[in-house]
């Protein structure tokens, strides 16, 4: 069983812009098929984080091994690497000027040998799996925000990756909207059998589906946390991390008395 | 309004070295409120001791008395003073305790170094020459695609193109000879007042014909397709890139390069010679029409001067300036959607520069030509 390498592995890995320091020294271990969840606060680096992890940014130090090998190292397999890849981006990001069917469809026109009919049924397919059936034709501007994750969704899987990235899923998205997205992203974790890397610092979603999270802490740049979340919330030592788990109710109180809103003229 | 209902800060000395704060009167924002310069100006309180605010009678107050506080805490802090609101109306101070509470977070705010002329010079030119390599690298970058493209290897959708084709060709046409009868008529008009009066009114063909075909038609057809096509591909590509969806191609492993900004730069290369020839031809027709009805000059005899005239190789000329600014409009547009900021009014200002550079780099191409022309003969 130790000889299987992780699906992905992150050793020591360093993320900068130039010579400011993002995040430093990050090592974490995700086995196939677990949900792994980066989290932190506002602007602390999860979204590089998953831009690094995806091949859209070179780590400054330090590296990223899938199934044991660095896929970005030489360039040359990047391309192949990438198509095991699905990415749902923050706002959707579906291409505006063609339809749902026709988003789902670049991916499977651009790397298989499907006829157009084929392709053309694997993508209602896909559509119909997050439950936009009979919404082929429409294009992401006639839909609501809602839909346009769920279709972002659909395009992710389209050639049926190994791994699936999720930035930001539950941003902008209604309590329940966003439930039926994160037990979406379980059932297809569990039917396709794919490894889930989720940024996100919804507190709910967390709990909800995280095997494994990962804290990156802004001031200090580095990880401050790695393990199950409810685990961390109840037993961490680190005061920040069950503070960012309990939306800091761990803490003592130390905000000032709320102003009434009738002694402001 | 009686005079007590004014905004009034009035100072005193206290026991302990500081000095106590009285704030009394109406302070809304619309009152007209004492700054916290004019308060506390002129070095009246200063060192170390606490300042002490206190409600000496305050009628009314809204941000106009909160606004105030945080500009008197700042000042005095500045000196090296503390300061206490506990003596304010509950309200007020709490508003206080909020804002001075913030922790500052020191990394995310900009700093704004101040700089001297001399820098500022050297900034910009080093910006200058980063920004031609950038542009050169993506002048490289649209050549390997072509190439890839053109062996087989690249990624490109026919559909895409024939798309852009009929957009950047077939749809500008209305508008391509609508300018180009004008620029012709103009061209004859100014013509026929000057060669009149020395009784060579018929070589007005002859102007009308060198004019369009050696300049006017690939210029101004090129600098409508600036301003309609080159400022359509920046704000798509622009708004593409604000959208992510630039980043989704990426992550699909497929190159924008070749799906997106090739079939672009292709389809005006290819229209912008069709467009020109059509802007030829009707130049030379509104050309004649004013010929025909300004002066009597029969049809036959301006038809045949301008025959006699328009010889291939100034046809030629046009058409092969017209590639080239084709090509130019194509990558000014993309270039500047590709390198837009993740915002809109980064779009705006991509938008904004693509026709700015696409008519300036039509200027200088053209004159580059004349300059060429002049010195091979043609």
């Amino acid at each position: 069983m130790a000889a299987e390498p992780p699906k992905i592995e992150l050793r020591g890995v360093e993320l900068a812009y130039g010579s400011y320091v993002v995040m430093r020294d990050i090592n974490a271990r995700i086995p196939a098929g677990e949900v792994f969840v980066i989290m932190g606060g506002s602007g602390c680096g999860k979204s590089t984080l998953m831009r690094a992890m995806i091949g859209r940014l070179a780590p400054a130090r330090g590296e990223i091994l899938f199934d044991g090998r660095n896929p970005f190292a030489d360039g040359a397999g990047a391309a192949s690497e990438r198509r095991n890849f699905g990415v749902m981006f923050q706002g959707g990001a579906l291409w505006s000027s063609m339809t749902l069917a026709e988003n789902v469809a670049l991916p499977l026109e651009q790397y298989t040998r499907l006829t157009a009919a084929e392709i053309r049924e694997v993508a209602r397919m896909k559509l119909a799996l997050v439950g936009l059936k009979g919404f082929e034709g429409y294009f992401p501007s006639e839909i609501s925000g809602g839909m346009r994750k769920r279709a972002s969704l659909a395009r992710a899987m389209a050639l049926d990756p190994e791994i699936l990235f999720f930035d930001e899923p539950s941003a902008g998205l209604d309590p329940l909207s966003s439930r039926r997205l994160d037990e979406l992203m379980l059932q297809l974790r569990d039917t396709l059998g794919a490894t889930v890397v989720v940024v996100t610092h919804e507190l709910d979603s967390i709990f909800a589906i995280a095997d494994t999270a990962i804290f990156l802490d802004a001031a200090s740049r580095t990880v401050k946390a790695v393990g199950h979340p409810r685990e961390l919330r109840d037993h961490s030592p680190d005061p920040a991390v069950r503070a960012f788990l309990t939306r800091g109710e761990s803490e003592t109180n130390d905000r000032p008395a709320a102003v009434p809103a009738s002694s402001i003229e | 309004m009686t005079p007590e209902h004014e905004a009034n800060a009035k100072l005193a000395p206290t026991a302990d070295g500081g000095v106590c704060v009285a704030l009394s009167g109406d302070w809304r924002l619309r009152r007209g409120l004492p700054g916290a310069g004019e308060v506390f100006g002129g070095g009246t309180v200063a060192g170390t001791g606490t300042v002490r605010f206190v409600d000496g009678g305050i009628t009314a107050w809204d941000s106009g008395l909160t606004a105030f506080l945080l500009a008197s805490a700042d000042l005095l802090g500045a000196r090296g003073g503390r300061v206490d609101f506990d003596g304010l109306p509950e309200g007020a101070a709490g508003l206080m305790r909020l804002a001075l509470a913030v922790p500052e977070k020191t990394d995310a705010r900009r700093t704004e170094a101040r700089r001297g002329w001399l820098s500022a010079i050297g900034e910009a030119a080093w910006g200058t020459v980063e920004r031609v390599v950038d542009m050169l690298a993506f002048l490289g970058e649209v050549v390997l695609a072509t190439v890839r493209v053109a062996t087989g290897r690249g990624r490109m959708r026919l559909r895409d193109l024939l798309f852009l084709l009929q957009t950047c060709g077939a749809d500008a046409l209305p508008i391509v000879l609508l300018i180009n009868v004008l620029v012709g008529m103009i061209l004859a008009f100014v013509g026929v007042v000057q060669l009149q009066q020395f009784g060579a009114a018929i070589f007005v063909a002859s102007l009308v014909a060198l004019a369009m075909l050696r300049e006017m038609g690939a210029l101004m057809t090129g600098i409508i397709l600036s301003g309609r096509t080159g400022a359509a591909f920046a704000a798509q590509l622009g708004s593409m890139q604000a959208n992510e969806e630039i980043d989704a191609f990426e992550a699909f492993a497929i190159p924008p390069m070749e799906f997106l900004v090739l079939p672009r730069v292709l389809a005006l290369v290819f229209m912008m010679p069709l467009l020109t020839v059509f802007a030829d031809a009707i130049g030379i027709l509104g050309g004649m029409l004013v010929a025909a009805l300004m002066m009597d000059l029969s049809l036959t005899a301006y038809w045949r001067q301008t025959l006699a005239s328009a010889t291939l190789t100034h046809f030629l000329l046009g058409v092969g300036k017209s590639f080239v600014f084709g090509g130019l409009i194509a990558l000014a547009g993309c270039y500047q959607g590709m390198r837009c900021g993740r915002n809109a009014q980064a779009v705006g200002q991509a938008t904004t520069r693509a026709v700015v550079a696409a008519i300036t780099l039509l200027i200088l191409a053209d004159a580059a030509f004349a300059i060429l022309c002049n010195e091979l003969h043609i």
